[in-house]
């Protein structure tokens, strides 16, 4: 039986209960019904009677392949997602009903992710990063009019787009219900996760790989390539329109900026009751694009390296039981 | 979805485990197209069945064959034989030319729903067939598609727990059983149809000896017609006195039991042996 | 994306988990709603939240111990929030400048994130009394009879049957690479590359054994007179008992809610 505890490094992806204000959930809810809705609709027309059994048990196998991982540095590894993966195997609408329902099971049965805010988890992985990948996939495709290439390079950018513009969304999530300021939230986010989709490019490329060789069929779709470009415009129309929330979010309040401006500083240093000020003062860095740079990368290495460390421990507490089962 | 009313649902309580003796069939040369006329409407009858898979390779070559009423009979032959195949003939999953009729309805479209309830297949992966979470839903499935009320569904479920001795497991969680378990909770899932022929799939494949025995003691006591595929042929002498021997697809041997597998010769032939 | 622990569920004899899972799904609900209302810095109900669900918890008989540990799962998440003491605005309470950028510590922010945080919490633990209490089945069935759409319950009550069995699988292909990787832990040989490609070998086999699997489910499905319509067998009524739980807590979560706003 599996051994209890497998964790593999946490990607801040699963938005808990509580991280997201009643507005956001309720609008996001109402966009992944929309999504699902729709998905529901155009699978059953494609799949028929077998759909049921079939979506169940690749939900199942997409939470498995969850599981498998890879080390990358010492004791970090990547895993996947499974998005993309799932779009360019089983098409769009049967690849969001199945993440979807990964989704689901793991805020239900593993906590994994919160019950309220399950509409944005849904709408981020189960919607966005499903089309944006299945998008991206056909446009390569396309673009390749049908050489070998096309299929891997194809699946590595769909996965790469799929998870970096699903933490996108996510972070675009959490800086409007205030949980977090844009300067820090965006780059934060986007930046794990630019990583982190390399590894998920790689593994969905090596999946692909191996399905090609022994079932070639399920890899080449047997549509036709003109509506390839209509999938990669939908791919990108989406893409595009998460991303343009990104600088709507930035100018939300609560910019760090902007509060270090409204208190004027020096006044606010006086009023503070506690004063702590190492001098880190670096010439020429009051430049404000810089030094938003700056924030973010602080953002992005304490979210990474405290997940990284967090990773490590559970990995060292959980090692003996994997694999002495 | 009706069921076929020839069949009356048993009452729980009142079924009680009968041992049929099995017809015996007329000792003739192991010869197929050598049994005799039988003296009843037989309850399977192959005609002629070939099939191939789709790339083309013969997986059944002229196959024919019937079964009475509560007989007993075994499928052996090497791997690759078309054993599998043969059961899945049985209830329409595979169509091949030829001939199949099941309680006298030929297996194909408008009977297709009603030979489903008289064969309960089972499969050799017990993870195959019970695929609902609890027990209990796997074991109400067939009930529930042959459009039975509530409440006779829940009599039938009890009674197939009962029957193949998982009294209480109605609520247990299906990937938590062992593996004997599963093999008879598949059982129960196919015997809440009340079908009038089993068709097994390897029953013992994987089982220790202990769970090995209570299956066979299981199989032994139950009354419906079986055929079943399988290597073990300790299943074989202990359950079934007629065995038919299956090789590429074609069928070499039809006959008693304890004849078949004291011809040492056809066992190595065969890859009985 | 980890797995913690296998099923949630722990069997006990308890008025929760003999609670109806509709009645006790509902419930759950209601609580994260009211806990993500309830606004920041409303000490004295959150308070009452806490005592709220911890009774429920102690009355589950799951033990406290085991509900508080579950639900500090989600704390890592909290690093998200934890910049929103430095960008709320309001009084500084401390001035710091780290490498060329100002930042002031306010009090406002410090009520937003210990908000955040213990809504996050409060919502966790009672999402792991649900879990433990009821059986992932019945919450299934729960959803089915609420009225969530039956295909996707459908597709869940399968994912929820096979993950284990596909999991293991999973294990097994790992465990068979470990054996055959001589190398010790975090050196491995091979370039990432490779690494990623056996790792994505791994998840083709697995897919395919998986989509196999699955017709094989499907010819059993058909064998049993499996027409492609979703059917299942309709809920049990409610108990009384559900009842005489159900309301007492939603007017007190009402309660709650009326005086956080009345008197914070």
């Amino acid at each position: 039986m599996l051994a209890s505890g497998i964790l593999t490094s946490p990607a801040p992806m699963h938005i808990p209960d509580g991280f997201l204000s009643l507005a956001v959930s309720l609008l996001c809810w109402v966009l992944a019904a929309v999504g699902v809705g729709l998905a529901l609709w155009r699978s059953g027309k494609g799949l028929g009677e077998r759909q049921v059994p079939l979506m169940g048990v690749l939900a199942a196998f997409i939470f498995a392949a969850q599981m498998l991982n890879f080390t990358v540095a010492g004791g970090t590894s990547g895993h996947l997602l499974g998005g993309a993966l799932a779009a360019i195997l089983l098409g769009p609408w049967a690849g969001i009903l199945t993440v979807t329902t990964v989704v689901a099971i793991q805020a239900l049965l593993f906590q994994d992710g919160g019950l309220l805010v399950m509409g944005a988890n849904i709408l981020n992985m189960g919607v966005i990063a499903t089309l944006v990948g299945y998008g991206a996939y056909r446009g390569v495709m396309a673009l390749a009019r049908g050489q070998r290439w096309g299929t891997f390079a194809g699946g590595f950018v769909a996965a790469w787009a799929s998870v970096v513009l699903a933490s996108v969304a996510t972070a675009v999530q959490l800086i409007f219900s205030g949980t977090s300021p844009a300067a820090v939230a965006l780059p934060a986010m986007a930046g794990v996760h630019v990583l982190i989709g390399i590894g998920e490019g790689l593994i969905t490329v090596g999946a692909l790989a191996f399905v090609a060789v022994v079932r070639r069929d399920l890899v080449e779709p047997a549509r036709v390539p003109a509506r390839g470009w209509r999938w990669a415009a939908v791919g990108l129309v989406l893409a595009l329109a998460v991303a343009a929330l990104a600088p709507l979010a930035s100018a939300y309040p609560d910019g760090l900026e902007r509060v270090a401006e409204d208190l004027g500083f020096s006044g606010a240093a006086q009023d503070a009751p506690y004063q702590v000020i190492p001098d880190y003062a670096f010439p020429g860095i009051s430049n404000q694009a810089l030094a938003t740079i700056v924030a973010g990368l602080v953002g992005t290495l304490l979210v990474a390296g405290i997940a990284f460390a967090v990773a490590r421990l559970r990995r060292r507490a959980v090692q003996g039981s994997v694999i002495s089962d | 979805m009706a069921m076929d009313s020839s069949s009356e649902p048993l009452a729980p309580g009142s079924l009680i485990r009968q041992s049929y003796r099995c017809s015996d069939v007329p000792i003739g040369p192991h010869r197929p197209n050598h049994v005799f006329p039988p003296p009843s409407a037989p309850c399977i009858e192959i005609h002629n069945l070939s099939y191939a898979y789709p790339d083309g390779r013969p997986a059944l070559r002229d196959v024919s064959l019937s079964v009475q009423p509560g007989e007993k009979v075994a499928l052996v032959g090497p791997n690759g034989a078309g054993k599998s195949t043969l059961l899945l003939h049985l209830n329409g999953i595979l169509r091949g030319q030829g001939t199949v009729r099941v309680m006298g309805q030929e297996v194909a479209e408008p009977h297709l729903s009603r030979v489903r309830a008289q064969v309960g297949l089972i499969f050799q992966d017990p993870d195959d067939q019970l695929f609902s979470p609890t027990v209990f839903e796997d074991v109400a499935f067939g009930p529930l598609y042959a459009g039975l009320a509530e409440d006779e569904i829940q009599r039938r479920v009890a009674w197939a727990l009962d029957q193949v001795g998982l009294e209480g497991y109605a609520e247990r969680i299906s990937h938590h059983l062992s593996l004997g378990e599963k093999k008879r909770a598949s059982i129960a899932s196919v015997l809440s149809m009340q079908p009038a022929i089993l068709a097994l799939d390897e029953p013992t494949a994987g089982l220790d000896p202990r769970t090995c025995r209570r299956l066979i003691r299981l199989l032994q006591e139950l009354p419906q017609a079986m055929v079943a595929a399988t290597h073990d042929l300790r299943l074989v002498r202990q359950v079934f006195p007629r065995t038919i021997v299956l090789d590429e697809g074609r069928m070499v041997a039809d006959g008693p039991t304890a004849d078949l597998l004291a011809d040492e010769r056809l066992m190595e032939a065969h890859g009985l042996k | 994306m980890h797995i913690s622990s296998l099923d949630a569920y722990r069997p006990r004899a308890s008025l929760i988990h003999a609670l109806d899972a509709r009645v006790k799904l509902v419930l759950a609900v209601l609580f994260i709603v009211a806990t993500a209302l309830t606004p920041e810095g409303a000490w004295p109900a959150y308070v009452l939240l806490a005592a709220l669900v911890l009774g429920v918890a102690v009355a589950s008989q799951l033990g406290v111990g085991f509900v508080y540990r579950r639900s500090a799962l989600a704390l890592p998440f909290a690093l998200a929030a934890v910049t929103v003491v430095f960008s709320t605005p309001g009084r500084p309470l401390l001035a710091t400048q780290v490498l060329g950028m100002k930042l002031a510590l306010t009090g406002a922010g410090l009520v937003r994130f210990a908000s955040i945080v213990l809504k996050s919490w409060l919502s966790m633990q009672m999402a792991v009394v649900l879990t433990g209490s009821t059986p992932f089945p019945a919450l299934l069935q729960a959803m089915r009879s609420l009225h969530l759409p039956k295909i996707l319950v459908a597709v869940a009550r399968f994912t929820y049957r096979y993950l284990f069995v596909i999991g293991d699988e999973a294990l097994r292909l790992m465990r068979a690479r470990a054996a055959r990787s001589g190398a010790s832990e975090g050196r491995s040989g091979g370039s990432i590359f490779w690494r990623a490609r056996v790792t994505g070998s791994m998840a083709g086999s697995l897919f395919l054994r998986s989509l196999e699997r699955s017709e094989r489910i499907y010819d059993a499905m058909v064998a049993r007179g499996y027409d492609g319509e979703v059917r299942s067998l309709r809920s049990p009524a409610l108990h009384p008992r559900d009842l005489l739980v159900a309301f007492p807590f939603a007017l007190a979560l009402a309660a709650i809610q009326l005086l956080a706003r009345i008197r914070w």
